[in-house]
């Protein structure tokens, strides 16, 4: 397994069911991002993009395969962290397709949010977001309420909570389905320079034509089964 | 860390406080249930307070004066007082009526008291107003909450009475507010008929051989006379002398005297044990009715409250926050929906009491204890909704 990798998946299976229903959603995927690389996850509805985001984001358990973040693997027909909790906390961002943002607290708490639960003082919580949100182009609106950001604000608020622990692996669902093209465009070269900047590895679950042109490798998932192709990489 | 629930109902301050303003009427009125009930037992204790007396003598099998009727001899007092232990000893009569002044009238227990001589048990312990009755006729001490004044001139049956003296706090142990009148008035007005009644009575008599018979002319008038005078009295008020054991003088009462005689503490029994047991049931329903509403309202609105947050729920689930801190936020918001409707409450029991026609009387302990039921309630309510958000699956952030 290289050092240098982001996330890598081998041979990743997941059922669903028992006995004679039982369903295979991910039939053997295979997937490797490295740090600071930007890759697309594509594909029809039911070809099983979501299975695999929430495997990768720890929240359902494969049947079988492996998992690595940053060579550590994870899962090997079994967790091999028994706290995934913390797992998804330290070392999973997450970017949904709404910004889900806590309406009740201000952006930068939203933010800070994040490192407080793990256990990092108020103060190097709110300095590592306010950071974030200066990079991001939205540290004006640090003292602002979810309700009073834009669409594009808000999912830049998304882009910083989900990178404030500074993850090895981010994982974007459909991030620029409620944006127009200007700014689905301005989220996806945000991403991949946040992704430089902290090298982490992202993965962008994606319908959107606008953007799949962006990426330079896709994965492309249908019955179950990853291919990769070469992307056209055109982000300018 | 940041407090979730503080910042949630900071963010959303008037939507809480309007709920729990709102949750507040309802705690309030329960408070005031409980004051209405407190006010009760208060008049009955005030009313045995006001008497004066250590002991209540009445007529023998019977609960009486307050709760029962009860008929002695008005020269019974004096066959009392020569027992030993016994300071003072006085006549007392208790009829509750419609009180007149002008054209209006006012619910009053219109006492009568011994007006032999100053102190004795059954009159009026102080006065805000005015002087104690002096004449032995048709002058009156009322209760400031008769709103009579001084000076006023009262109709109680026939007679017209001139208000002399106010008090205050001078109830029934129905909340009515005393008059108190000369003992020989209050005789009368007990069994005071019209003069067309007494017309009758007075025909019916002299037709009866038996009262009437020949020859014998002075025995009708005899008999007329003693239809027309009142020689009964509801109850002997009696003050012990200091150091004399109440039990005893009550039993050498009852030997002796053949009557029955009550204590301080066995009156308060009658009082508070039979004559306002079923309003106190009553109450006690209204109240158990209202937590119970109360329960049900702060539960709909914390899995309300909740069901809005599931999405935020499951994202603070995704990444990472502990499920205590999630039942922490909700419970932290249950109490304090809670909190700000028992200070409403308090608030709006302590204006609202005054306006009431009885006593509510409001006492810290059980504010006390309805902020304890609060907690609770809130508590309980609580754990429908943190049931639901602890069922939220942290998938549900991630769409598919």
């Amino acid at each position: 397994m290289a050092e240098n990798t982001g996330i890598r998946i081998t041979d990743l299976r997941k059922q669903y069911g028992s006995g004679g229903s039982v369903v295979e959603a991910l039939k053997g995927v295979d997937l490797q991002v490295e740090p600071g690389e930007v890759v697309g996850l594509i594909g029809p509805s039911g070809s099983g993009k979501s299975t695999l985001l929430k495997c990768l984001g720890a929240v359902i358990e494969p049947t079988s395969g492996q998992m690595a973040l940053r060579s550590e693997l994870i899962y090997d027909g079994a967790w091999l962290v028994s706290d995934l909790r913390a797992l998804r906390r330290d070392k999973i961002g997450f970017v949904f397709q709404a910004p889900y943002l806590i309406p009740f607290l201000d952006v930068i708490d939203n933010i800070a949010l994040v490192p407080m639960l793990a256990g990092v003082s108020n103060t190097e919580s709110r300095n590592r977001a306010l950071e974030l949100l200066e990079a991001l182009d939205v540290g004006h609106r640090a003292k602002a309420f979810p309700s009073q950001l834009s669409g594009g604000e808000q999912q830049r608020v998304s882009i910083a909570r989900a990178l404030v622990n500074r993850p090895p692996v981010v994982l974007a669902d459909e991030p620029t389905a409620p944006l127009d093209s200007e700014r689905a465009l301005s989220v996806i070269r945000m991403l991949n320079q946040m992704a430089v900047q902290y090298q982490a590895a992202v993965i962008v679950v994606t319908h959107d034509e606008k953007i799949i042109p962006t990426f330079k490798r896709i994965y492309r998932i249908r019955d179950g089964r990853t291919v990769e192709e070469a992307g056209e990489g055109r982000l300018c | 860390m940041i407090n979730l629930a503080w910042r949630d109902i900071r963010h959303a301050w008037s939507k809480f406080l309007f709920t729990g303003a709102g949750l507040g009427l309802l705690i309030g009125a329960t408070m005031t249930m409980a004051g209405v009930y407190r006010g009760m037992v208060d008049d009955a204790k005030v009313l045995l307070d006001n008497s004066g007396s250590d002991l209540w003598v009445v007529q023998q099998g019977t609960l009486g004066p307050y709760a029962e009727p009860s008929s002695l001899y008005d020269d019974t007092w004096r066959s009392i007082r020569t027992v030993p232990g016994v300071e003072r000893a006085a006549n007392a009569t208790y009829l509750t009526m419609q009180v007149r002044k002008g054209n209006t009238d006012v619910r009053a227990m219109v006492v009568g008291t011994s007006t032999v001589s100053y102190g004795d048990p059954g009159q009026p312990g102080y006065l805000v107003a005015g002087r104690q009755i002096t004449r032995g006729h048709y002058e009156a001490v009322a209760d400031m909450a008769t709103r009579f004044s001084l000076g006023d001139s009262i109709q109680i049956r026939r007679k017209q009475y001139t208000v002399v003296g106010l008090t205050r706090r001078m109830v029934s142990s129905s909340g009515d507010p005393m008059v108190f009148i000369p003992l020989k008035d209050a005789q009368e007005a007990q069994f005071l008929k019209d003069n067309d009644a007494i017309l009758q009575q007075r025909r019916r008599t002299a037709l009866n051989p038996a009262f009437n018979p020949p020859g014998q002319p002075k025995l009708l008038d005899a008999v007329i006379s003693s239809q027309s005078t009142n020689p009964y009295v509801n109850a002997v008020l009696v003050q012990l002398k200091p150091g004399h054991n109440h039990g005893k003088v009550a039993d050498e009462i009852k030997r002796w005297k053949h009557l029955q005689v009550y204590t301080r503490a066995e009156m308060e029994q009658i009082l508070i044990g039979k004559l306002i047991a079923t309003s106190a049931r009553q109450i006690g329903m209204f109240m158990v009715i209202l937590m119970v509403v109360s329960a049900a309202i702060v539960a709909f609105i914390i899995y309300t409250l909740t069901m809005g947050k599931i999405r935020e729920i499951a994202v603070l689930k995704l990444i990472g926050t502990r499920n205590k801190t999630i039942v922490a936020m909700i419970l932290q918001q249950a109490l304090g929906l809670g909190l700000i409707g028992f200070i409403a409450g308090k608030l709006v029991a302590t204006l609202w009491a005054p306006i009431f026609p009885k006593y509510v009387l409001l006492e810290p302990g059980d504010a006390l204890r309805g902020l304890l039921a609060v907690i609770v309630i809130c508590s309980l309510s609580s754990i429908i909704a943190i049931r639901a958000a602890l069922k939220v699956d942290p998938a549900e952030a991630i769409g598919g």
